[in-house]
């Protein structure tokens, strides 16, 4: 088990009963101080931030203490000189989701917390340019929540009148 | 327009999920100082050391300079990419790296389709090196499962993905050269791909696409004499990157486009995320075959290139050498290829050969199963990365034991590294900016997924 950076806030929950890395939960108040920790311990690069949207699965195996939320903000740390990972799940919310951003930690973070931000909705403090990143900027709602219908063609038989 | 338009401070017209502000490249003054910073390549806040764009280098006013746009239809930012230039005279002030042109919503789509379908999906994003996308998503799907696959699957797959990262870097080498005027590299680069596209053909029945790395396994074993094409691609390409050395790298004009222009440091490529070639370049030796081995990657002998001065003559000798440290990888595997099942004899993930179908009830069961329903995954959430020849891609996956991955995320090597563009580009002329987003190498089918 990888032991906590030592400047880590008090309190964080830990989980390693996960498949792979180690994953801590920290609360929105602890995440950017967690981060700036590991980040001060050795963990260079900051991988992945994306977000899961929970709406249909609330009930996910989540150490005692945390409490879930709709959204979910999940960070992926690497560490080049001790090879080691380490994942940081944040819960940003149900109704209105936020967190603070990582560009002040890891400027690479830039782009993956706009497409995070483009594909749930989640906002992200201090974030140099919050703008729409894969979707058009007009559009309307985002795509990867679990209330946003996936479009479908309707399957033609023989017999069934055209599209049109 | 004030800063607050493009910041999360306006959170009424945020939820109200309209348009939540421009995407593109605006007037300085329009511009928060942060997102200035990103523009003109600002990337390093060490201590004590920040980083003000606004006071550094604006000899010139807003009326001096000209906004111009490149792309997205652009010949050179092969694919969709759109780049909008900040330019006085020549030279380039600021860039904004405009995305989202191929985006197709392949995640989602990811979502609807069972494991089974899954490859197919995946594949299609980074299309020059489809078998390593599938490889990651396998990967990825098998650590949940947690299925063992046998030895021969494991070298069939590292056989295949070294194939692939040769292909993807002979298509590298051939537009580069197209950019840069060499149009006889297209030529050589397409060429020698034909022949690696021509054995995916055999293998796995298609070029491009090829949902061969399945998890469980592979779709397919390789076909009766498949060492004797593999040395003959090996043996090819070989000494066709000598004469690649003798067509570019000594050649004058193609020296002085490169050595030197785009140069990044270490630091700089850390803090961006990049990975890749584009970190190795920098001098840091950091290679997941290496650092942090899957499939049999601990097994064989190769060297990690790196490069010393981060510039783009660097990543171009980085490239190259990689597809003969490749070449060195696949002879590797044909030496120690083992024989046994080329997939898992798990009836749950693997489909039962179609002999059994006819004769089996249950065999006719799992196989039913598999292709309506698919299989089972257990609850969890998992991340596994590999090296594509882009840099780390990587694939979160999140189950909640259904037969549907409940979300699928990549991280696409193409879409981080793109970030780096602003800073390659501070200060350079427009031709040299070609060059930059080629010794990038986005696949934009990656980018916007």
């Amino acid at each position: 088990m990888i032991p906590l950076p030592p400047l880590a806030p008090p309190g964080v929950l830990f989980d390693e009963a996960n498949a792979c890395d180690v994953a801590c939960f920290p609360t929105p108040e602890q995440y950017l101080d967690l981060v700036g920790a590991f980040k001060e311990d050795g963990f260079e690069l900051c991988v992945d931030v994306c977000g899961v949207d929970y709406l249909e699965f609330p009930d996910r195996a989540l150490p005692e203490g945390v409490r879930p939320t709709r959204f979910e903000v999940v960070v992926n740390l690497l560490s080049l000189s001790k090879k080691q990972r380490v994942r940081v799940r944040v819960q940003a919310g149900t109704e209105s989701p936020r967190v603070p951003s990582l560009f002040h930690l890891y400027p690479g973070a830039e782009a993956p917390e706009r497409e995070t931000f483009d594909m749930f909705g989640i906002l992200f403090d201090g974030h140099p340019d919050l703008t729409r990143i894969l979707m058009p900027e007009d559009w309307e709602g985002h795509p990867l929540r679990k209330d946003y219908g996936v479009g479908h063609i309707p399957i033609q038989f023989k017999e069934a009148p055209g599209p049109r | 327009m004030t800063d607050l338009t493009r910041t999360a401070e306006r959170p009424e017209r945020l939820t109200g999920e309209t348009s939540e502000g421009a995407q593109e490249l605006v007037a300085r003054t329009e511009t928060s100082n942060d997102q200035l910073g990103r523009e003109v390549g600002a990337v390093l806040r060490l201590d004590g050391v920040t980083l003000d764009p606004r006071e550094v280098d604006y000899e010139r006013d807003d009326d001096e300079t000209m906004i111009i746009n490149m792309g997205p239809a652009h010949p050179s930012t092969h694919g969709v990419l759109r780049l909008m230039l900040e330019l006085d005279g020549e030279f380039v002030l600021r860039t904004k790296v405009v995305i989202g042109y191929l985006h197709t919503g392949m995640e989602k789509t990811g979502e609807t389709l069972s494991y089974v379908q899954g490859a197919t999906n995946v594949t299609r994003m980074d299309y020059l090196s489809p078998v390593i996308n599938e490889l990651s998503y396998s990967l990825t799907v098998e650590k949940l499962l947690g299925v063992e696959i046998p030895a021969r699957a494991t070298w069939i797959r590292m056989l295949m993905s070294e194939l692939n990262r040769v292909s993807s870097h002979l298509v590298w080498m051939a537009t580069n050269g197209m950019d840069l005027g060499s149009t006889s590299m297209m030529i050589y680069g397409l060429r020698e791909r034909e022949l690696i596209l021509a054995f995916f053909e055999k293998t796995a029945g298609l070029r491009l696409n090829l949902n061969y790395v399945r998890p469980g396994g592979v779709a397919a074993d390789l076909p009766d004499g498949w060492e004797d094409d593999i040395e003959v691609i090996c043996n090819t390409i070989e000494e066709r990157s000598y004469e690649y050395d003798q067509l570019l790298t000594g050649q004058p004009i193609f020296r002085n486009r490169l050595i030197g222009v785009g140069a990044i440091t270490a630091e700089e490529a850390l803090a961006l995320s990049l990975t890749g070639p584009l970190l190795r370049s920098t001098g840091v030796p950091w290679d997941l075959r290496r650092s942090m081995p899957y499939l049999a990657y601990d097994q064989v002998d190769f060297d990690v290139i790196v490069g010393t001065y981060g510039d783009n003559f660097d990543r171009y000798a980085i490239r190259l050498n990689e597809i003969r440290e490749s070449i060195r990888i696949i002879r590797q595997c044909v030496q120690k290829m083992p024989s046994g099942d080329y997939r898992s004899q798990d009836p749950k993930v693997t489909p039962p050969p179609r002999a059994r179908i006819g004769e089996s009830m249950e065999a006719l069961i799992h196989h039913f199963k598999l292709f309506t329903e698919g299989f089972h995954v257990p609850a969890g959430e998992v991340y596994s990365a590999v090296e594509s020849p882009r840099g780390e891609i990587g694939c979160y996956m999140v189950s909640d034991g259904g037969p549907k991955p409940y979300r699928i995320h990549v991280r696409a090597p193409s879409f981080t590294n793109l970030q780096a563009m602003p800073l390659l580009m501070r200060g350079a002329s427009v031709s040299d900016a070609i060059t930059m987003i080629s010794t990038v190498d986005p696949v934009l089918g990656e980018v916007d997924r």
